[in-house]
């Protein structure tokens, strides 16, 4: 049987007259990663505050292995490792200081536990070079790595991650992103991005809120099954068409919607819309060939996660 | 007992810390000795009153501390929500009156390093005389407890504002008021419309009447309630306004 790790029941929060969270319903599996995704001001942050403990719900029950948050909340913050937007720290501390600090509130009150922990940090997260270095001194992508080493220091079943890549450099990105894909097997992990590709790249569920209200909650395959139904091949040919070639080949392509550009001189570019399953490769090419159009490129695009999260969020 | 006193440790022991790793601890020590040596020898005229006592030492404490507490405490909470490391500290396995106390102990216990420091004008008063030592210890240890007060009353007002200079200006103005309550002036203008119950529980709030009975020798045990007491109220309000305020 599955172990819930997160598990949120009909979570409302309003500030004000402002619903910032409405009737959100969420679990978590141990070894799932949920990219968490939504536009500015959704409720994204405003969930993650409440499943850490830092915000009460309105409404709503949280459970985190099982225990009730609002009735044990120190037993369940303790399984929990957060990084904060922005990954906030104490920028006059040392960077070994400040993780022994986090270290020592997460209950790693023994000596050789809390020393294999930290240079396991300083391993696994490349922390060495700034080790006994002032946090405030630290460029932003080894500031976002503290964050994640003080959310990881205690080994934490449950990992909530607001933006974890923010700031990181291409490399950064990729390091941090296999470091989540390798602890994830044996962790619950909820990352909130606005980084598609990273929900491409890491999560294996997507979950879309927008306006506080839950769009979509599906696996990022499932994801594009659903909502991208409609498939483009695209095809570059190097010959300049005339206006009837243009119509013949339209005619002959029997697609929902073909599109025809000639681009310059030897360069024409063919757009074939339709359902996937309705795009036959073996038609298009042989149909090509009757109009002796020398094929330069042929392409599927592929629907891309920006345009799912486009379509569910502005669907109102 | 034991977990809630581990925790409250680290808080205080990284608090305390932070006072040693930037310059704000050389400069208010600094600041501290310089200001109440100075106000003892040329405002309180140590030497030309002739007697071998720290009256003219203690006297300027209240309104030392009116500014030089609040400058230790306006950090406590309002920095926490400026940076937002309050949304990374309350999400740790630890309870607010383990956060508000451990901060605010180590902010005291500051304040006594700043006060021991200044133990040679003891040393000096029983070179030149015969003071009476009980009296000093207890002004000491009440000047303690009121600067104690003092950082109470800031740390709960700091969390009020993301400002520190905001936190200042507030908790300078609280304590201004608290000192002042004692003020014939103001008592008498207060008794001018207010029953005299209201007129003794202001008079009663005050820092400075307090402080003075002790100065003369007058050993009150209600001088030590009336801080402790203090201390306690202003932590619990910190305490509730942490969990309020925590968020905004």
């Amino acid at each position: 049987m599955s172990i819930k790790l997160i598990e949120a029941k009909n979570l409302k929060k309003s500030f004000g007259n402002f619903i910032a969270v409405d009737d959100i319903d969420l679990s978590v599996e141990r070894g799932e990663v949920i990219g968490f995704l939504g536009p500015n001001g959704a409720g994204k942050s405003t969930t993650m505050k409440m499943l850490t403990g830092f915000l009460e719900p309105d409404e709503g029950k949280i459970f985190i292995d099982g225990i009730d948050l609002k009735s044990k909340p120190l037993e369940a913050k303790q399984a929990i490792g957060y990084l904060p937007e922005g990954a906030p720290s104490y920028s006059d501390m040392e960077v070994s200081d400040f993780l022994s600090f986090v270290g020592k509130m997460r209950g790693l009150d023994n000596n050789e536990l809390l020393e294999t922990r930290l240079s396991n940090m300083a391993e696994q997260i490349n922390l060495k070079e700034v080790w006994h270095k002032p946090i405030e001194t630290l460029s932003k992508g080894f500031k976002r790595r503290v964050g994640i080493a003080q959310a990881l220091i205690h080994d934490p079943d449950i990992l909530i991650l607001d933006e974890p890549t923010d700031g990181l450099d291409p490399n950064q990105k990729y390091e941090m992103r296999n470091l989540i894909k390798k602890i994830s097997s044996n962790k619950a992990i909820v990352i909130s991005t606005h980084i598609l590709e990273e929900v491409e790249a890491v999560c294996s569920r997507t979950v879309i809120i927008a306006n506080g209200k839950l769009l979509a909650n599906e696996t990022t395959q499932n994801l594009t099954k659903k909502f991208n139904k409609k498939n483009v091949f695209s095809i570059k040919v190097a010959n300049e068409l005339s206006n009837s070639q243009i119509k013949d080949i339209k005619s002959s392509l029997n697609f929902k919607k073909v599109t025809v550009k000639n681009l310059d001189i030897t360069d024409t570019s063919i757009l074939i819309e339709d359902e996937k399953e309705n795009i036959n490769l073996n038609k298009i090419m042989t149909q090509l060939k009757k109009h002796k159009l020398d094929i330069n490129e042929a392409t599927f695009i592929k629907p891309s996660l920006d345009d799912i999260f486009r379509k569910i969020t502005q669907q109102k | 007992m034991n977990a809630y006193l581990n925790k409250t440790f680290i808080i205080f022991d990284r608090e305390l810390r932070g006072y040693f790793r930037t310059p704000l601890a050389s400069i208010f020590l600094l600041v501290f000795l310089a200001l109440s040596s100075g106000m003892t020898f040329f405002l309180g005229r140590f030497f030309e009153r002739d007697q071998a006592d720290l009256t003219a030492f203690f006297a300027w404490h209240p309104w030392l501390f009116l500014i030089l507490m609040p400058a230790i405490g306006m950090r406590l909470w309002a920095e926490e929500r400026r940076s937002g490391t309050i949304e990374l500290l309350m999400t740790l396995p630890v309870t607010n009156s383990q956060l508000v106390v451990g901060k605010f102990f180590a902010s005291w216990l500051f304040t006594l390093i700043a006060l021991l420091l200044s133990t040679p004008i003891w040393i000096t008063v029983n070179y030149l005389g015969n003071p009476d030592n009980n009296v000093i210890f207890i002004s000491y240890l009440t000047s303690w407890l009121m600067a104690g007060a003092f950082l109470a009353l800031t740390s709960c007002l700091s969390t009020l504002t993301k400002n520190q200079v905001i936190a200042f200006i507030i908790s300078s103005i609280s304590g201004f008021i608290l000192i002042m309550a004692g003020f014939s002036l103001v008592l008498s203008t207060v008794r001018s419309w207010a029953p005299i119950w209201i007129t003794e529980t202001i008079g009663s709030m005050s820092f400075l009447s307090h402080f003075s009975r002790v100065q003369m020798g007058v050993f009150d045990l209600s001088t030590l309630i009336f801080f402790v007491s203090m201390i306690i109220l202003c932590l619990w309000i910190n305490i509730q306004l942490v969990q309020i305020k925590k968020a905004d």
